[in-house]
């Protein structure tokens, strides 16, 4: 089976700092930014990149659209890209 | 869904509420023919941000003007999205009556136990004990009533097709809250009833909690009085559990 890492990709200004994304995270990728954005709030980051694996449960409960999920099978040669936001 | 930033508190439910039904839409393909009737409350909002026709009916009006458009428009998908005192409070006639009637809409209902625009005073939902704005030392039985169950109530209405109460708080919930959402806007192009879907969500500014926080808190003290799944599926109403 083809292991699937993932990449998140937050929008910051829309971000709100809930942290809604991070109870829902299995592999504890996502933090909070010790920066904040143009509103005030601290903006979650994948803090662990490694960890990811693309499952899309932070882009799913995020209220406010703010995360983009990116999705690539490793081991594969042809790099196949999927999206999910 | 607009390119709008929504403007409801950081980590509200009412956002991703918004996210489902517009996706369900979407994948349905039926966003040209839906017309959504948003009343007052915080889901007032939802014109600003949900990208199909939206009009707006007064206070716990909602299911009487999508009544009304959905009898001027039978083809039409026609759906409410309303908060729980503008439809246990204001409405409660409005809803009822539109449920008994059986009339072809699909009726979103979300439901926080509290007035969250307003300030966070007491709503029909609100749990037992509950401190809020106008029950400040808890809501109590003998003067305030016990919180109404609103799926509980439609569904004993021979108008109500399917009744169904969800949350929005972790992704399985989410997943199936939109599966849910789906099934009430397909009965709706067979013209089978009214659908009724309780969404329980968190109002973590009303609750004075933080998003995680409150969404626990909802786990522990809102599902065992609002228990999540199906009352009412097919016209049939499911044993009680």
């Amino acid at each position: 089976m083809a292991k699937v890492k993932g990449a998140i990709v937050v929008n910051t200004e829309v971000c709100k700092g809930c942290e809604v994304c991070i109870p829902v995270c299995n592999e504890n990728a996502i933090g909070m930014s010790q920066n904040v954005n143009r509103k005030g709030y601290h903006y979650a980051y994948m803090s662990n990149p490694e960890a990811c694996n693309g499952c899309t449960n932070c882009a799913i409960v995020c209220p406010d659209r703010a995360i983009t999920v990116y999705r690539v099978k490793v081991p594969t040669d042809s790099h196949q890209i999927q999206s999910h936001g | 869904m607009t390119d709008n930033a929504l403007t409801y508190c950081p980590g509200c439910g009412h956002g991703t509420a918004h996210n489902i039904t517009m996706e369900v839409l979407e994948e349905l393909g039926i966003g040209d023919e839906t017309i959504g009737v948003a009343p007052v409350g915080c889901s007032v909002f939802a014109y600003d941000f949900m990208n199909v026709d939206m009009t707006q009916a007064p206070h716990g009006r909602a299911p009487a003007v999508a009544t009304g458009i959905s009898r001027t428009w039978p083809d039409k998908y026609v759906f409410t999205y309303q908060g729980d005192g503008d439809l246990a409070a204001i409405g409660t006639a409005e809803t009822i009556h539109a449920c008994n009637r059986g009339e072809n809409i699909v009726i979103i209902f979300v439901n926080n136990g509290i007035y969250g625009m307003t300030g966070g005073q007491m709503a029909p939902t609100t749990l037992e004990g509950m401190r809020t704005s106008t029950s400040p030392y808890g809501r109590e039985i003998e003067s305030m009533g016990s919180p109404i169950k609103m799926s509980e109530l439609v569904a004993q209405l021979p108008g109500t097709y399917f009744v169904t109460r969800q949350s929005v708080h972790t992704h399985k919930n989410v997943r199936k809250a939109k599966k849910a959402i789906k099934k009430a806007f397909e009965n709706t192009r067979l013209r089978k009833g009214l659908s009724f879907i309780e969404i329980v969500s968190n109002c973590n500014s009303g609750w004075k909690m933080t998003p995680n926080e409150s969404n626990e808190w909802m786990e522990e003290n809102m599902f065992p009085m609002f228990p999540l799944g199906d009352i009412k599926v097919n016209g049939k109403l499911k044993q009680a559990s």
